[in-house]
Order: structure tokens, then C-alpha cells, then sequence
């Protein structure tokens, strides 16, 4: 049985229908063709698929499409402005080469934004252990560190409020 | 070159397209009309097919169709082998048994691919795979290593009667003896080299599609390059021509050497498109990763090593088993051999040296070339050696390692496995990690941590790998009528920033701008012919080196058009800077390149255009040495065994630096994938050959805690073996940090008299360690 299912990702009103199973994620990339938001595991451990949700992080392998229902969706996509310049944390990435391959990318840029917003002007401490729900094989996670600590400074002082 | 020329920090190129979610990987391929295809796979370690009852399952919703083993094979589909031969030093050849794509009669490992269903949907093509009925009888197995040595192990392979494959030796072990007994000291280790899986971020893909009107297969997966793959599949597989074989990777996720192998699905997928009719998709999970994606490491060794008055080594053997899994990788039977096991002696001055490897069959996934492939083994058991020679002998760890290392003065040094070491400055490497990692200051920081109730450790792990890679790369570099340049190339960053790279060589060789340069890559339709992909830490030199010789063949062809436009004489004509010059006269290399397109520009029968390629030819043992030294600290809180990196300092001789900021990264990624192996990677089997570390759950990804920050320094030694003097750094960091890590924990762990610890060194592992030692010492 399909159900009706509205949102707002990345600030235009979309709906589709869905089976009560479909994932937020699968609706993300199978029927919405955004596919910046990737799929690492089957076990909600890598993060790769981390986008916001209200404001707020989320894994979208682990919430049903159906639970997303009226709410506000940003994804990787949704980030950079219309002239397309780029996040702070975007751009934090950039210049610390916080990305190698690119697949954990989309889910660490989002993560990162969510950590900064919570610790502004993050240390690399808290960084590291509020990475715990990220996985990356490229980097040694050095850049992405450093790109988060650094853009939680630029958040802060901007007032960031994405 | 200016600020994107060689050398330069430059940032990367492929950056705002994968921040901004454009990146298309192979999971974001979609074809018109495609099913989905979901593999039924082996929940046995080792069982007989008795038969498989595909009734039901094809009856479903939504099912296409269902293929087996007997389908491959009556329609003549090919069998995957090993490249590698090797015999024994008497000539027995290694047994060298051939995989079916899908197992037919037996299943050899949990995991293996029985059966493809297809269907409408994703869920529909799961739900089927559920219904597929296989009767299996299970058969005894054998998972362990060490335990497959043993001549009444359960064989893999009945018909070779033993699960070793075969026992290769460098030389009778009688030629070392003789040097081992007059040594004073002697010290052994055994060594659990520990299997892991490589786990790239993005899980396994495939789509296919056959045209049936002009014959073409096209398939798009993740890959280190689609050319050996190509000929692989069209040729082995399914009996294709090879230019009616396509392979495609925009982008990759990750491969570290598994994901450039011909994967048995990747066939099947294929045939399959064919057969149905409609294109596949198979969208493996992370599950499927870990059951069938080529394992990494899994060695045990047996290592002694003799020394004389003088703390010199007078003679190393090495005893090595390899498990290679139920069937043999593309690869993997080489790695203890050719791969690692000829750099044992690593940048050790050792004469006399004798190896032996026995390639073991077990019922598991596959062993493979994984980050390092042998030479992280090959490093770790030598650094373990001489940790084990210091603390015999009563000299410092970098003592001992300074009377043996081979110095500058004696290069270029003939190894006595036959490679010419060509440059490296070994002491300095030591000198400058020790100097900047504080050495000298970490007895005061142990006591520090000491009245904190922590165990402190210092260690420190030289390393060198042989770079190179097989036998040709070519490279194709275009000038169009606009001005602006584009490679063409086979070798395939997924990760590692040849878009941005390549474009500096262009800047650098040519004067184009950086920003006018664009890389054409990950097609088999556009990559020369003589490519190869990306593996083995060749891309910089191989590539590189073939960018420079396409480019010396633009500019040798400018000049003789700037000659013509200049009305002067070829001779006169010099190349600077994008710039043709002759006398009072200059073009640049843009007129020119626009010029060319006009044959009326041209000299008598000259082609229009600027457009050359060059095949880099690689003799065949032309290595590079990549070396450094790597020192990390780590602090241990003895209650709960956990064991804190604290600091880390990693020197590294990559040769020129083509571009610090990418080359750091793929020391520092490296270095992440050392400690993993060191700290938190295991892959686990039970004794039934049940995985029991299948998933993120159960296996231990390093994540960004279990790091600190990284110092990472070069000590760079132009390599003279090619002219850009660049040596390889995929792999180095890979290879310095599982011994450096082990040295700093045995440090620490010391007044404990705790000499070894299995990797990895988990806080269960440290802290049963610790409470044996204690109670030893009590009893």
C-alpha cells in the first residue's frame, strides 16, 4: 500500500507516495534522484547518509520516509547559495582537503554543520568524539577535523544560522 | 611554475563537484528498463550443492529470471585464475585451482555466490533471493591460518590433497644456517599478521547494459581503472571482443587496491544483461562487502634473526604462511613474494636472507592486494625483529636500527633479493622524527603520565616499499583549437586528485592554465590503450611520466609551427613558459595550438592538431623505494587496557613532492588504515567458518577518536630511477604505522615485562595482558 508522503527538502515542497517501509534515504535518492546523500552500511554506523532534519542531524538510512512527514529536509545539495557559493563548511573541506574519494563526504559536511552549530568554536577534541558516528578510509580523518574546527570558528563568528 | 606549478599546495579540482553532492558514483547509474539483481549467497563455509530449487522463487512477484552456475556454463561463460605461478625450488608448480562465477557442485566459503535473481524491483529481487531453495550438505571446514598447514586440516581442494599450495622458497634455508650460527645474539618473533577488510566507503556496484543491435557491453562499477578489467571480461569471461566491452567509473568511493580486481559478479552482472535482455543493476550492501570483497593481510610468521658482537645482523629467515582464502585472488598468492617478502630485510644493510611462504587455502574470502599488499607485513615483522634485537642486545631501539641501516654512501644498493635501491637517507629520516616527535623529552612526559596512574609508550618504525606497478602506462595530452588542455588517461583517481595534479604537470610542462586543463578519465572508451589504472603507487611517476614525454612531443611539434607563423628557423624557435620564441618574435603555445588546426600552418605533411600520447614503459624491475620513519606515543590507562595515540610524527620520503597538501593526505589515509590494522581491525572466523565480524557492529573501523593529530614531515630524496624524481606515496603510510604504534604499547606495557601482543591491540587484548602479567608475577 503507497501513502502520500510531503516534506520540504532544500526548501521546495516535494511529495511522492511511499511504501511504509521506504527509508528516508531511499526517498532521498530512488525518488527524488538527489543522490549527494549516500548509502555506506546497512547498520547506521557510517554516516555517509546523514542529512538535517529540522535543523537537526539525522541518519536518513534510519527514519522512515513516512516519519519525515511535514517536516524540513536539507541535504548536500541544499547547502551551497543559489550563486553557488559555497557552506562555510563546504568551503572549510576544501581548503583542509577534508575529502578524498567523496563518499563519506556529503554525510561529515552535514555532520560537521550540526557539530559546529552545537559547539561553536569547536575543539578538536570534542570534534574527534562527536565524530563518532562518521566513518571515513581516506583521509585519517586529519582534514576533516580540521576543516570542522575551523568552520565551527567562521559559523560562529557569522552568526550561521543555514 | 607558479602558484599551481609543481610542488605548490594547490587546492583540488574535483573538491565543489563532491561537496556539492554532483559526484556520481555507481549506485547513482541508472538505465532505462533495468532490473534489479540480488545474489543468493553460501551460508556455508563448505558444503556440496546437492541441488538448487529455483521453483518458487521464479514464481514471485515481480521476477525476471533466476541464473545459476549450470547457466554460466552452458553457455560457455569463463572461469577467473590467479596471474601468479610459482613452483618450489625442486619445480612443483603451485596448485592453482579456477572459480566458476557462481559456485557450481561446492561452495568453498561463506559468502560465495550461488545464484542471480532478477527482477522489477529492488525488494521484488530480495524477497526471491529469500525463496531460492539450495540443499546443502555440510562438509568440515577450516578457517585457521596456522591450522591449514596441518596435513589433517579439512581440504579445501580434495583433488590437490593438502591446503598448502605449494612451498616456495629463495634458497635452500642450509645457505643461511651456516650464518645464523655464528651469530651471538639470535632473537625470534611470531607474528599474527592479522586479516582485514579494506572496506572502501562505497559498498560494491554494478550496471550493465547490452546492446544487442551493435554488440556492446557496457558496465559501470567502481574500479582503479576499467582497462585490465576490460580485457578481462570480454576476453576470459565472456568471450567477447575487447573493444565490444566498455567499462565505466565516474566516480569511486574508495579502492585501495581490491576494487581494481575482476570480480566473479561483475561477469555475472554482465551475462546476465545479456541473457535477460534488460540492463542489471546490482546495488551490493555492506554486508556483501564484507563477505565478498578480496580480504587484506592475513599472514603468520615466523621470524628469527641473528646478530653479532657488534649488534650488525649477520643472517634473517623468515618463515611465512599465507592464507589465500578458498580460491586464489588475482594477486594474492604474490604478496608474501614479490609483493612484500623481497623488502623484508626493509632499509636494513642484510647479506644473508632466507624467506619461505606457503600460500594456504581455507574456506574464506579470498586474500588480495590491500594497501601496502605484502610490504605492511614485510615492515612490520622486521621492525618487531629489531625491538625484539634491542631489548636482547641491551641497545636502544634506534641504536641498534643505526649500525644496521643501509646509509647513504652505499647508494645505489643492490639488495640481495636482486632490487636496486636507488636513493633514500634512512638515518635522516630517524634523526628528523626523533627530533620532532620530542624523543628526548618523552621520559619526562612518562612520568607526567605516570601520576596519573597512566603507562606511557615511545616507538618508532622505519619502513621502505618498492613503488612501481605493472608494465605501461599511456598517457594522451591534447591542445584544442580554444586553447585549453585536456589529458586523457587510464590511471583512475578515486581519491586521489589527478584531476588537480595532472593539471600542475600541464601548467608546469606546457604554460596552459591550471584552471584550462581538464582530465578525461574512467572510461575504457577514451583511455589509451596502453593503460593500466591506478594501483601500486604508480600513478605519479607512470602517469607523470607520461604526461612529461606527451608534452615534450607538443612542444618539439610547436616548434615547428611557431617556426612557420614566426618565419624562422625550428632551431632558433625556444619554449618557455607557454611561450614560442624566435629572435624578436613569439607566439604562444594557445596561437599555436589554434594555428595547427589549419593545414595551411602546417609544414609539409605535418597532421593538424596537438595531440600526443606516450606509452611509459616500465622495465620490469624498475621500483621506486618509498622510506621513512614513523614515531608515535600512546598513553595507556592500565585499568581499562585502552591505549590513547597521543602523538604522531611520520616522516616520509615520497621523493618530489608534486603537491604536499595531497600527498600529506594519502600519508595521513594511509597511516589511519595502519593504525586500524594495529588498534582496531580484525576479521574474525569461527570454527565453523562462520564471519563473525561481518558488519560495522562487529568490525573496527578506526573512527576520528582513535587518532590525534598527525605531524607529518618529508624528508624528500629525489628519485633518480625517473625524470620527474618522484617516488610512490599511496602506500607508505600504511607501512610505518602498525610497527611504530606496536613499538610505543610493548613501551609502554614494559614494566609489565610484556614483550608481544597480537595486533590488534584492542583494550580487551591489553588489559588480559596486563592482569596475566600480574598474576605471574604474584604466582
Amino acid at each position: 500500500m503507497l501513502t502520500e508522503v510531503n516534506m520540504t527538502i532544500n526548501g521546495a515542497a516535494v511529495s511522492g507516495k511511499v511504501e511504509a517501509r521506504t527509508l528516508l534515504v531511499e526517498f532521498i535518492r530512488d525518488h527524488l534522484k538527489l543522490t549527494g546523500t549516500h548509502v555506506g552500511c546497512d547498520t547506521t554506523q557510517c554516516g555517509c547518509c546523514v542529512v538535517h532534519v529540522d535543523g537537526r542531524a539525522v541518519k536518513s538510512c534510519t527514519i522512515l520516509a513516512l516519519q519525515a512527514r511535514g517536516t524540513s529536509v536539507t541535504t548536500i545539495e541544499g547547502l551551497a547559495a543559489a550563486d553557488g557559493s559555497l557552506h562555510p563548511m563546504q568551503e572549510a573541506f576544501r581548503e583542509h582537503h577534508g575529502l578524498q574519494c567523496g563518499f563519506c563526504t556529503p554525510g561529515m559536511v552535514m555532520m560537521g554543520i550540526d557539530i559546529a552549530r552545537r559547539h561553536p568554536n569547536a575543539d578538536e577534541h570534542t570534534v574527534r568524539h562527536e565524530l563518532e558516528g562518521n566513518i571515513c578510509r581516506c583521509t585519517g580523518y586529519q582534514g576533516i577535523v580540521e576543516a570542522i574546527v575551523d568552520a565551527s570558528r567562521v559559523m560562529a563568528t557569522a552568526g550561521e544560522k543555514v | 611554475m607558479g602558484q599551481f606549478g609543481i610542488g605548490q599546495p594547490v587546492r583540488r579540482k574535483e573538491d565543489v563537484r563532491l561537496l556539492t553532492g554532483k559526484g556520481v558514483y555507481t549506485d547513482d547509474v541508472n538505465i532505462d528498463g533495468q532490473v534489479f539483481g540480488v545474489f543468493v549467497r553460501s551460508p556455508q563455509a563448505n558444503a556440496v550443492i546437492n541441488a538448487i530449487d529455483i521453483e518458487t522463487a521464479l514464481a514471485a512477484e515481480g521476477v525476471v529470471a533466476i541464473y545459476t552456475g549450470e547457466d554460466l556454463a552452458a553457455d560457455g561463460v569463463g572461469t577467473l585464475e590467479t596471474e601468479v605461478e610459482m613452483a618450489d625450488l625442486a619445480g612443483n608448480p603451485m596448485f592453482r585451482p579456477k572459480r566458476t562465477l557462481l559456485a557450481t557442485g561446492k561452495v568453498r566459503f561463506l559468502g560465495e555466490p550461488v545464484a542471480i535473481v532478477l527482477a522489477e524491483t529492488q525488494e521484488q529481487a530480495r524477497a526471491a533471493a529469500e525463496l531460492v531453495m539450495v540443499d546443502y550438505d555440510q562438509l568440515p571446514s577450516i578457517a585457521s591460518t596456522a591450522g591449514a598447514v596441518d596435513p589433517s586440516s579439512p581440504p579445501v581442494w580434495p583433488e590437490h590433497g593438502s591446503n598448502v599450495s605449494v612451498h616456495w622458497e629463495n634458497r635452500p634455508a642450509s645457505e643461511i644456517d651456516v650464518h645464523m650460527e655464528r651469530a651471538k645474539t639470535r632473537v625470534t618473533v611470531d607474528i599474527v599478521n592479522n586479516r582485514l577488510v579494506p572496506n572502501p566507503m562505497e559498498p560494491r556496484a554494478a550496471v550493465a547494459h547490452f546492446d544487442a543491435a551493435t554488440g556492446m557491453m557496457t558496465l559501470y562499477a567502481p574500479t582503479q581503472g576499467g582497462r585490465r578489467i576490460q580485457g578481462g571480461l570480454a576476453k576470459g569471461i565472456l568471450k567477447i571482443p575487447a573493444d565490444k566491452m566498455r567499462v565505466i567509473s565516474q566516480d569511486t568511493g574508495g579502492g585501495f587496491g581490491i576494487r581494481g580486481k575482476l570480480y566473479p559478479e561483475l561477469g555475472v552482472v554482465c551475462w546476465a544483461a545479456r541473457r535477460s535482455g534488460r540492463p542489471v543493476k546490482w546495488r551490493g550492501d555492506r554486508n556483501e562487502t564484507f563477505v565478498s570483497d578480496y580480504h587484506g593481510r592475513d599472514q603468520v610468521n615466523h621470524a628469527e634473526l641473528g646478530l653479532d658482537e657488534n649488534g650488525r645482523v649477520v643472517a634473517l629467515k623468515v618463515h611465512t604462511i599465507l592464507n589465500v582464502g578458498a580460491y586464489m585472488g588475482e594477486n594474492g598468492p604474490r604478496l608474501p613474494i614479490s609483493g612484500g617478502g623481497r623488502i623484508i630485510p626493509g632499509v636494513y644493510d642484510i647479506e644473508n636472507f632466507y624467506f619461505s611462504v606457503k600460500p594456504v587455502f581455507t574456506n574464506t574470502v579470498p586474500t588480495d592486494t590491500y594497501r601496502g599488499a605484502g610490504r605492511p607485513e614485510a615492515n612490520f615483522l622486521m621492525e618487531r625483529l629489531m625491538d625484539a634485537a634491542a631489548d636482547a642486545t641491551g641497545l636502544a631501539r634506534d641504536e641498534i636500527r643505526r649500525r644496521n641501516v643501509i646509509r647513504q654512501d652505499q647508494m645505489p644498493y643492490m639488495t640481495q633479493m636482486g632490487l636496486l635501491i636507488d636513493s633514500g637517507d634512512f638515518i635522516g629520516n630517524m634523526d628528523m622524527a626523533m627530533e620532532h616527535s620530542d624523543w628526548k623529552g618523552f621520559e619526562a612526559r612518562r612520568k607526567e603520565s605516570e601520576k596519573n596512574g597512566r603507562l606511557r609508550g615511545i616507538g618508532l618504525g622505519n619502513f621502505v616499499e618498492a613503488a612501481g606497478g605493472r608494465p605501461t602506462e599511456e598517457m594522451r595530452v591534447r591542445i584544442s583549437a580554444d586553447g585549453k588542455a585536456t589529458v586523457f588517461a587510464g590511471t583512475y583517481s578515486h581519491g586521489q586528485g589527478h584531476e588537480t595534479v595532472y593539471a600542475q604537470l600541464i601548467e608546469e610542462y606546457l604554460g596552459v592554465p591550471f584552471d584550462d586543463v581538464s582530465l578525461v578519465q574512467g572510461d575504457t572508451a577514451t583511455s589509451p590503450m596502453g593503460s593500466a589504472g591506478t594501483f601500486g603507487s604508480r600513478s605519479s611517476w607512470m602517469g607523470g611520466l607520461g604526461i612529461r614525454r606527451s608534452s615534450d612531443a607538443i612542444v618539439a611539434k610547436g616548434k615547428k609551427i611557431a617556426a612557420k607563423l614566426l618565419q624562422g628557423d625550428e632551431e632558433a624557435v625556444s619554449f618557455e613558459n607557454g611561450v614560442f620564441s624566435a629572435g624578436a618574435g613569439s607566439v604562444t603555445i594557445q596561437e599555436v595550438a589554434k594555428a595547427a588546426q589549419e593545414p595551411k600552418n602546417l609544414p609539409e605533411g605535418m597532421e593538424p592538431g596537438l595531440d600526443e600520447s606516450f606509452n611509459v614503459k616500465r622495465d620490469a624491475e624498475l621500483f621506486n623505494f618509498p622510506n621513512g620513519c614513523h614515531v608515535c606515543e600512546v598513553e595507556i590507562d592500565p585499568d581499562l587496557g585502552i591505549a590513547q595515540i597521543v602523538g604522531y610524527t611520520a616522516v616520509d620520503d615520497c621523493g618530489v613532492v608534486l603537491n604536499p597538501f595531497i600527498v600529506h593526505g594519502q600519508v595521513y589515509g594511509g597511516i589511519a588504515q595502519g593504525i586500524g590494522q594495529a588498534l582496531t581491525e580484525n576479521t574474525v572466523y569461527d570454527a565453523e567458518g562462520q564471519l563473525m565480524t561481518g558488519s560495522f557492529m562487529d568490525y573496527g573501523m578506526p573512527k576520528a577518536q582513535h587518532f590525534s593529530h598527525i605531524e607529518a614531515l618529508f624528508n624528500e630524496v629525489r628519485c633518480k630511477t625517473n625524470d620527474l624524481g618522484v617516488k610512490g606515496a599511496g602506500e607508505a603510510g600504511a607501512c610505518g604505522a602498525p610497527s611504530a604504534f606496536v613499538s610505543a604499547v610493548m613501551n609502554a606495557l614494559s614494566p609489565y615485562g610484556i614483550k608481544h601482543i597480537d595486533m590488534p591491540l584492542t583494550p580487551d587484548r591489553i588489559w588480559q595482558a596486563i592482569a596475566d602479567a600480574k598474576s605471574a608475577k604474584a604466582a
